[in-house]
């Protein structure tokens, strides 16, 4: 009988390593999958049961995001509050177990969270450290958003300031704005409302950024040598471009005109033919130097950025076979037209006021520990080199002219030399409304800070110069205005 | 070192790990340790002094292992339960020292355990029974569509527990006697024809059987192996009365299905049949014969018995999404998400859980008011074990479960009579069978059934039962070790 019990002894012994075989099937080697499955709870129940990280403005100070404890049964949750109500709404966003994730909240999940690999989480638990989530400090500056907020006066539109040597983020306002704090309970009102509060302005809808983007047509002839700030050109008014006559704004001629001069006075004819000097190719090879055709390479979201580019029908992107002469002025036509987002208007800007070298925007500074460490710095990073850096300097000073004398003069500060360029895209049905911009950097000679500002369509007549100017001036002259 | 100072010594790490678990669920639930869990643990190693001298004095030469292994379990599963309700915990501690007193109760009672064989069919009868209490008006009582449990007042009560006892020694001293019999001298081989016959016919026959039913794989699998265990035991012609045991064993587990509606009690005790059949006999084709006739007689029944069907599905298809009427809450759901909720939310926590678990006292397992592991304290409690203690913890309670059915085996290879090896190796099997059938659910091996996880699971009857099975199995060893020990052949 004995060799029988031995042989049971063995059979139960195989049906006992099939059953270690099964928990770490479940527990280790699917454990991925299971965690991923939708009908798993655990992982969101428990994201609500650690307390998320914290959101600062860049002072480090000002609190964007906090946690209310609320006791539920025998767990504690956490619950978000967002104590400067709608001001950091679209870069911060939002998080809630039952609306998800929105912007920042949703980018920096992660860190916000508390989420360590395997390796960190025995650690914490040798060290006895409670799971908890990571502050995080962002480069949103308090008094730059407000005077942003003021700035657009319940217009909606979009504001962004980036800091051109870094990459930083130090404003991102986009009208209207949303109250986070309400989601809970007024999500689909929010979601559904026709003025869109919940979309981020700046990131998600494309504009046709009009005269603006001259400056990305000046960049690709100065720096391919097809012009020279000096080179005279043909401003008369109408010109034929594409067999179609292109007339400047309120019909000017301005006949035979310096480069320098014609963005000054934003003369269409002269970039319309600048454009087609410089080709389709080649301008589109600039505004790919600029991010063109991507998504802004921002601690965002990807399904609240969309790249700026040239359109055909609205929806998709060409990069040639269109009218490179209208292109090149900030319009276009059926074949394809350029629109932009206000982040990627402000990237120009900040290229240029960085001698040519673009760095990536980033919204965040830095992830602290809850003990105060510094568990991750966001360092600057380089994202392209748009130009060389003689071509920078001499449309800096293209620019600043435009501030000085051009059409720009709105944002003129006192004491400070700004460079810039207005825009002002007709739009509607029967161009019945404008499309207000202005993109600038200041101080020209060393320059802190770049911003873009756009106007959703504002009555006929309102000029980039006026409408857009003085709020990029207001921003300006709040964050630079201790630096005199 | 005697086998009793090795017991002692067992017990000690058993008592550290009470109170280190009992200090980590206070720490998570408290944030400050009480001397509570030294008390916890100071009671525990009492309680275990005491079996011990007990064992000490009545039975001086029986297994030191097993004790301390059960001791083992029985302090993880109170340390689980505590997480789970300190209510329940407290109540499993007075069933622990109800089921120590019935374990010298039993040693008491059984001086020599042979005398169980002069009553077996008083203790079949009574074994049966108890099986039967579940239906009868009155005091049965339904749980989550099985038969299990019967309510007496207050005291809800598991027969099973008991009778898988009962039948056991009933099985162990039936097939003492009938064993030899079962089988005879095995035949000279036939003559070439005829054996051409034998295997021939019923081969074709089976291939027919297949092609004409249209079966699929495991139907045909189950009938090829059936014929041919069936040929096997008919070549040794048998005469048929030698049929009646099994095929009133194979009834009874039939009869289990229809009126528990349990597959996991009936698979435990049909498992354990088999294995005595398989000891008693030496012939695997019996097994065979039986483990096919319960297969197939499973397959019908699961068509035709709702209740299993329902857990034979959750098993195949635990993720489905389809939708449909829950029957629980009366709303439109996903399958998942009603008839799969408790498999599906084990294999989630199993997923939380890990290689190193979240740490005692820290699994999830309700929350805002819903629960997150049904019966977390009976039929889930090893998916709470591998959420708190992760796969390593897990492997370890199953390798204490292994070494204890090691030391059942052990005891029974020992043993100098048939009777005291076939009872030893009933009990030892029909206890890990039921380990396997109840992780096995848990783990989706097989169709989960409400057994319990024996010394660790929640439950009176079964820790109860379990402590009377450990009884009978140290008497078995004591006779047996102490006949070696005078032999001079143990040391």
């Amino acid at each position: 009988m004995n060799a029988q019990i031995r042989q049971v002894y063995g059979l139960f012994v195989a049906l006992f390593a099939l059953l270690i075989g099964f928990t770490s099937y479940w527990a280790v080697l699917d454990a991925k999958g299971l965690e991923n499955n939708p009908d798993n709870r655990r992982g969101l129940i428990k994201e609500q049961s650690i307390p998320r990280g914290l959101i600062f403005a860049s002072d480090g100070k000002t609190r964007i995001a906090v946690n209310r404890a609320e006791q539920r049964g025998d767990t504690r949750v956490f619950i978000r509050e967002y104590p400067q109500r709608g001001l950091f709404a679209h870069p911060i966003g939002y998080s809630f177990i039952t609306n998800g994730r929105r912007s920042l909240e949703q980018s920096r999940n992660d860190d916000l969270a508390g989420k360590e690999n395997e390796f960190e989480s025995i650690f914490a638990g040798l060290e006895g450290r409670d799971e908890e989530g990571n502050d995080v400090v962002t480069n949103l500056d308090v008094e730059g958003t407000r005077a942003a907020v003021e700035g657009l006066a319940g217009r909606k539109g979009g504001v962004v300031a980036i800091e051109p040597q870094t990459g930083k983020v130090r404003v991102m306002v986009s009208i209207p704005e949303y109250d986070p704090n309400l989601i809970p309970d007024d999500f689909a009102a929010l979601d559904n409302d026709p003025n869109k509060p919940t979309f981020n302005r700046t990131t998600q809808e494309l504009y046709p950024p009009g005269s603006t983007f001259k400056v990305v047509t000046a960049t690709a002839a100065l720096d391919t040598g097809k012009a020279t700030p000096e080179t005279i050109i043909d401003g008369s008014s109408p010109k034929e471009i594409s067999g179609v006559p292109l007339e400047n704004s309120g019909g000017e001629d301005f006949g035979p005109i310096s480069f320098t001069d014609a963005l000054t006075n934003s003369v269409n004819t002269v970039f319309a033919q600048v454009g087609e000097q410089v080709g389709r190719d080649t301008l589109v090879e600039y505004m790919k130097r600029y991010g063109f055709f991507a998504d802004p390479e921002l601690d965002y979201p990807d399904n609240q950025m969309i790249p700026s580019g040239i359109r055909r029908n609205g929806t998709q992107y060409v990069q040639d076979g269109f009218d490179a002469g209208r292109v090149a002025i900030g319009q276009g036509g059926s074949e394809g037209a350029i629109e932009a987002t206000p982040m990627q208007m402000a990237e120009v800007a900040a290229a240029i006021a960085n001698k040519g070298r673009l760095m990536k925007p980033r919204l965040t500074d830095r992830i602290v520990r809850k003990d105060g460490r510094v568990k991750e710095r966001i360092e600057p990073d380089l994202q392209s080199e748009v130009m060389k850096p003689e071509t920078a300097a001499a449309l800096t000073e293209m620019m600043g002219r435009v501030v000085e004398e051009g059409t720009g003069t709105a944002a003129a500060l006192s004491g400070i030399r700004v460079a810039g360029k207005t825009g002002t895209a007709e739009v509607g049905a029967n161009r019945e409304f404008t499309q207000p911009w202005f993109i600038c950097f200041a101080p020209i000679d060393n320059p802190k800070l770049a911003v873009a500002v756009t106007v959703e369509r504002q009555p006929a007549g309102s000029f980039g110069g006026v409408v857009a100017a003085p709020i990029a001036k207001s921003v300006l002259e709040t964050m630079l205005g201790g630096q005199l | 070192m005697t086998a009793r100072t090795r017991e002692l010594f067992g017990l000690i790490p058993v008592s550290l790990l009470v109170a280190a678990g009992f200090a980590a669920v206070l720490a998570t639930r408290t944030e400050d340790v009480s001397d509570a869990t030294i008390t916890y643990g100071a009671v525990f190693l009492g309680l275990c002094v005491v079996a011990h001298l007990f064992i000490r004095a009545r039975l001086p030469d029986a297994d030191p292992y097993m004790f301390p292994l059960a001791a083992l379990l029985a302090a993880v599963g109170i340390v689980l339960i505590y997480r789970i309700d300190p209510e329940f915990a407290r109540e499993q501690a007075q069933w622990f020292v109800v089921g120590l007193i019935l374990f010298c109760a039993t040693i008491m009672a059984i001086h020599d355990h042979h005398v169980l064989e002069r009553y077996r069919y008083t203790i079949a009868a009574v074994g049966i029974a108890l099986l039967v209490m579940p239906r009868l008006p009155g005091i049965g009582e339904q749980v989550n569509g099985a038969f299990l449990a019967i309510k007496i007042g207050p005291i809800q009560f598991q027969p099973a527990e008991f009778a898988k006892l009962a039948i056991i020694v009933f099985l162990a001293s039936y097939l003492r006697e009938t064993g030899d019999i079962l089988v005879r001298a095995r035949l000279r081989p036939l003559p070439a024809g005829r054996q051409a016959l034998l295997y021939g016919v019923p081969a074709v026959g089976t291939l027919l059987a297949i092609l004409v039913l249209g079966l699929g794989t495991a139907g045909s699998a189950l009938l090829i192996v059936f014929v041919a265990s069936l040929v096997a035991v008919l070549r040794e012609r048998p005469s048929p009365k030698h049929f009646g045991p099994l095929l009133l064993v194979w009834g009874l587990a039939m009869l289990m299905l229809i009126f528990i509606r349990d597959l996991g009690s009936s698979l435990m005790f049909f498992g354990g049949f088999l294995v005595l059949l398989y000891v008693a006999t030496d012939r695997l084709s019996l097994v065979g014969v039986g483990a096919t006739m319960f297969f197939g007689g499973a397959f019908f029944l699961e068509e035709n018995i709702s209740h299993v069907h329902d857990r034979v599905q959750v098993w195949l298809d635990t993720f489905s999404q389809a939708r449909g009427v829950c029957p629980s809450t009366g709303r439109v759901t996903e399958f998942v998400n009603c008839q799969g909720y408790q498999v599906a939310q084990s294999l989630f926590a199993q997923a939380d859980g890990g290689l190193f678990g979240q740490g005692f006292g820290k699994a999830l397992i309700e929350f805002n008011g819903s629960s997150l592991l049904p019966a977390a304290h009976t039929d889930l409690i090893y998916a709470v074990l591998v959420n708190e203690a992760g796969l390593f913890g897990a492997a370890g309670v199953l390798g204490a479960y292994l070494l204890f059915a090691y030391r059942g085996f052990k005891t029974a290879t020992v043993a100098n009579d048939g009777f005291s090896k076939l009872l030893a190796v009933g009990l030892t099997a029909v206890f890990a069978l039921q380990v396997f059938v109840i992780v096995g659910g848990v783990t989706r091996v097989i169709p989960l059934t409400g057994v319990t996880l024996p010394f660790v699971s929640y439950g009176g009857s079964s820790i109860v039962a379990n402590m009377v099975l450990l009884a009978l199995l140290l008497i078995v060893s004591d006779h047996a070790r102490a006949e070696r020990i005078r032999r001079g052949g143990l040391v």
